[in-house]
């Protein structure tokens, strides 16, 4: 089946988030949608599938125009979507699952099981996706998830599947399945639409490349483009998707961590026997599939969870036990994971976020009151220096974009004197252009002579960064690895298994 | 393609630490948490809206019980300008017998007497004043002090008891009684603040506990010979205030207001200092606003909670003390806090919890205060309608929030789906 979107505009209040946007999926074709987050792809996806009603515009599959009510009218006219975030009920089966929104049922409107899980065994075994119907959606790894996703919309006679952001959840093993399996659906006469602002996961299997930029489509791309071109389409200027950076030159900082562990309130460990040593002028990343270990530790580091075992000890001096204050007043710069959580606090403002951690004497606070002009004048410097892009230093954090929230951090975290310096996941969510900046600070801050973990889920960022690398697996340290490993040994690593003759085990 | 047998092993995350994960990028979600901000923290148009609509659902209810009215109602058919005329009358009769009582006496013969009603109006919103200054201050650390009872209460006994039992001059009496009064006030909210920051217990809980512990207190306190009670007297009430620990009256004896006004407007100054000025507030704000944040900043949340709870109960207790000091200086029993305590609640409310915001809610409920006695006494209208203009502002400022909360509705002119406002958000930038 064909689908062609006409003219899509979508406009919220005096936002355009789409602008007159055309696109064609042929049948057995993948077609790349690839932009910035917040670049308005999501909105076109769901104003296909019926979840926001274009202001202009039509949609039409097979050269004829349809138009949706909502998701329902969507299903049932042959398109599926895959979800960034699934939409499964995790305390169902697979199967339950598969059939729930079109429960097949026998006489008298009962349910009828056995069709539902006998539709996931064929689908499952015609792209060999190995799915139990009667598993537990819940107990399922994420990547299995994500099949279920696709069995639901194939089992729907689905004939064009959208793909929203689905990488982002998957090891890198589980996204080169997903690629796989995109394939295969393809070979079987889908039309795929695959959005993505993964440059490499474009280039592998995209037949077509729509670039959308700020609402509009700025360009085709062809699939053999290399990652620079369409990077600086994606953002609209040339962006170095490299950091450059010489060979560390080490000082003589050093922070120590040993035998650490962390458990959680119930009893689970999340940090099992944990030890490293990273060198002032080095950067160590610490990576992983999400949730292995790698938040806690990073939090350990600044003190917000205390280890129940272990000690962390920077150029000699103790930390475990002491307060956050403490780890702060030891020159610990600290980048959290979610910065709209534990970084910023979102109706202050950009300059009362800027001193946030810095109150605890002069130049900002003295005799107990805050010194306005200091804080003030210092956030305008920071805003300057780091291109932070706000109406001014009053406006309130939480209405910056993601990437410019991001640059408020570390222009607090950066502006101190540091022994060591902690960024959690630095870019998740943040635009390409920002990456740069941030990773360009990140090497700076390095080659200063200071410690550098980078906490990373993304092999490019863990790659581009890194001097070493760590890989946590539930809790434990798989190995630690020179920045030239090779990916795939890197992503075996990430699901826990040891490259032979590594640093630890 | 994907056999399992080919993958190493299935890459699952450990799912408790997933779900710390995801906990901790949902709680500042919270609806509750968003619901409350949003009550205690809303714009001004709603504040003004909700008295207007107050005003007038007042209005409705006075023409309800209206005996003219109800007369006419009976042959409305007949000649319905009569009830028009009716209403209107009981409305207007009621609100400028309001008016007269709390603002301007304009029957009065003479200036002196006329601008009685206004000073009565402050001297009841002197407590008013403090007291929603105490509550204010923790709603913007996120904390809901509802112990204003007790701590008043505390702050009565600690003040009342040098005042009358110790010989000193004024005014280092008075300033004596005030500082003790403080205290105790501090000390009774601190407890809460305690309890919260060690075990967790929720405030809400814990002050209402207390407010009784305080009561029964007092009450032991006063019905027990040598303690608070008067000597040979069997009342329980205590002695009066000696005059070197008394707020002297501001305007000559002929007015009740007392020095005790200027020790509140200070308070409101002190209360924007500390909010907006100082080191502490900035930690009290920030905890409230987002304590992950703050305690990635250092901030001890636990230390703050505690801190925000003393604040809050030594503005309270300037209340109290302004009552034993000032107000009621001929001694005072059980009722001493006078439902200043729940009513500061609304006050803060109402005053968007800033310290301005407070100050002209105070006085337009100590006008509400003074007016209803007057309604009362000249049109015979239950001074209860003023109760109910005082819940139904609460209820018009809490409930949209809470509404929402509890059914999970969006914010109106807010789209559904949280992905639409994201792409305004990267484009304006």
């Amino acid at each position: 089946m064909k689908l062609e979107l006409r003219g899509i505009t979508k406009r919220f209040g005096a936002l355009v988030a789409n602008d007159h946007i055309d696109l064609v999926v042929q049948p057995g074709e993948i077609h790349c949608l690839l932009g910035e987050n917040g670049a308005g792809k999501s909105t076109l996806m769901n104003v296909l599938y019926g979840l926001y009603d274009a202001d202009e515009g039509e949609v039409l599959l097979d050269d004829e125009v349809v138009h949706f009510a909502g998701p329902g009218d969507a299903m049932a006219a042959g398109i599926g979507m895959v979800h960034q975030h699934f939409m499964l009920v995790p305390v169902f089966t697979v199967a339950e699952n598969v059939m729930l929104g079109h429960e097949p049922t026998r006489g008298g409107g009962r349910l009828d099981l056995e069709a539902a899980r006998a539709k996931v065994v064929e689908i499952s075994e015609r792209f060999g996706f190995h799915v139990d119907p009667d598993a537990i959606v819940e107990d399922l790894p994420v990547g299995v998830q994500q099949r279920v996703e696709i069995i639901k919309a194939l089992s729907r006679e689905a004939q064009v599947l959208i793909f929203d952001e689905p990488t982002a959840v998957l090891t890198p093993q589980e996204t080169d399945e997903l690629m796989g399996i995109m394939r295969q659906l393809k070979a079987d006469g889908a039309a795929i639409v695959f959005i993505t602002h993964k440059l490499r996961e474009v280039r592998e299997v995209a037949d077509r490349i729509t670039v959308v930029r700020r609402g509009a489509v700025v360009g085709e791309a062809k699939p053999g483009s290399s990652d620079a071109e369409l990077a600086s389409l994606m953002v609209g200027r040339s962006v170095e998707l490299t950091v450059a950076k010489d060979a560390p030159r080490y000082s003589d900082a050093k922070l120590e961590v040993k035998d650490l562990e962390i458990v959680d309130p119930d009893g689970l460990v999340l940090v099992d026997d944990v030890s490293f040593t990273v060198r002032g002028g080095e950067v160590l990343v610490v990576a992983g599939v999400q949730g292995n270990g790698q938040t806690e530790l990073a939090d350990a580091l600044l003190g917000l969870v205390t280890p129940s075992a272990g000690s962390i000890t920077l150029d000699g001096t103790e930390l475990v036990g002491r307060s956050v204050r403490d780890f702060l007043g030891q020159g610990i710069g600290f980048v959290p994971e979610d910065r709209g959580v534990d970084g910023l606090v979102g109706t202050f403002t950009v300059a009362e976020n800027l001193i946030l951690d810095r109150i605890y004497g002069p130049p900002f606070v003295k005799a107990g009151s805050l010194q306005l002009r200091a804080r003030d004048e210092f956030a305008r410097a920071a805003v300057e220096e780091f291109d932070i892009r706000t109406q001014g230093i009053d406006q309130p954090a939480g209405r910056l974009s993601g990437g410019n929230q991001q640059k408020v951090v570390l222009a607090r975290e950066l502006s101190r004197e540091l022994r060591l310096f902690v960024a959690c996941q630095p870019t998740r969510g943040v635009d390409v252009g920002s990456i740069e900046f941030i990773h360009k600070r990140i090497v700076a801050t390095r080659d200063a002579g200071v410690p550098v973990i980078v906490v990373a889920t993304e092999l490019d960022e863990a790659l581009a960064l890194g001097d070493r690398i760590l890989v946590m697996y539930r809790g434990r340290i798989v190995g630690i690895v020179p920045a030239t490993t090779p990916r795939d040994v890197l992503g075996l690593m990430m699901a826990g298994i040891a490259p032979e003759g590594s640093e630890a085990a | 393609m994907s056999a399992p047998e080919d993958r190493p092993a299935v890459p699952a995350e450990s799912p408790a630490a997933e779900d710390v994960a995801r906990k901790r990028t949902e709680e500042p979600e919270n609806r509750w948490s968003v619901a409350f901000r949003e009550i205690v923290g809303g714009s001004w148009g709603v504040s003004v809206g909700a008295v207007i609509l107050a005003i007038i659902a007042g209005s409705i209810m006075i023409v309800a019980t209206d005996e003219g009215v109800r007369a006419a109602s009976g042959y409305f058919f007949g000649r319905p300008g009569d009830l028009l005329a009716a209403a209107g009358g009981a409305i207007s009769d009621a609100y400028s017998a309001l008016f007269r009582g709390a603002v301007w006496d304009y029957r009065a013969d003479s200036f002196a007497e006329s601008i009685r009603p206004l000073m009565v109006s402050l001297n009841y919103a002197t407590p008013l004043i403090g007291s929603g200054l105490g509550l204010a201050v923790g709603f913007r650390a996120g904390l809901f002090n509802i112990g204003g009872q007790g701590q008043m209460i505390f702050a009565a006994i600690g003040a009342g008891w040098i005042g009358f039992a110790l010989q000193l001059p004024w005014p280092l009496h008075m300033l004596l009684a005030m500082v003790v009064g403080i205290l105790a006030g501090a000390l009774w909210a601190g407890i809460a603040g305690l309890l919260k920051a060690l075990t967790g217990a929720h405030e809400v809980i814990t002050t209402i506990m207390l407010n009784h512990t305080a009561y029964y207190l007092l009450f032991f306190l006063l019905a027990t010979p040598g303690l608070l009670q008067a000597p040979g007297s069997a009342n329980p009430k205590t002695p009066a205030m000696l005059e070197s620990a008394q707020m002297p009256k501001l305007l000559g004896s002929g007015y009740h207001l007392h020095l005790g006004f200027l020790f509140a407007l200070a308070a409101v100054v002190f209360t924007w200092w500390l909010m907006e000025r100082s080191k502490l507030g900035l930690t009290f704000r920030a905890v409230g606003e987002n304590p992950h944040a703050a305690r990635v900043a250092g901030i001890d949340v636990s230390r703050t909670t505690v801190w925000v709870m003393v604040v809050s109960g030594a503005l309270v207790g300037l209340a109290g003390v302004t009552q034993v000091l000032g107000t009621s200086v001929t001694g005072f029993s059980t009722d001493v806090d006078a439902g200043m305590g729940f009513d500061a609640i609304t006050v803060a409310l109402l005053g968007r919890s800033s310290p301005l915001g407070v100050l002209a809610a105070a006085i337009l409920f100590g006008g509400f205060r003074a007016g209803g006695a007057t309604m009362q006494a000249a049109e015979g209208i239950p001074i209860e309608i003023v109760t109910v203009i005082q819940s139904l502002i609460v209820l018009f400022i809490a409930a949209p929030p809470l509404v929402r909360a509890i059914l999970r509705l969006p914010k109106p002119g807010q789209t559904p789906r949280r992905k639409a406002a994201q792409p305004a958000k990267e484009v304006a930038a």
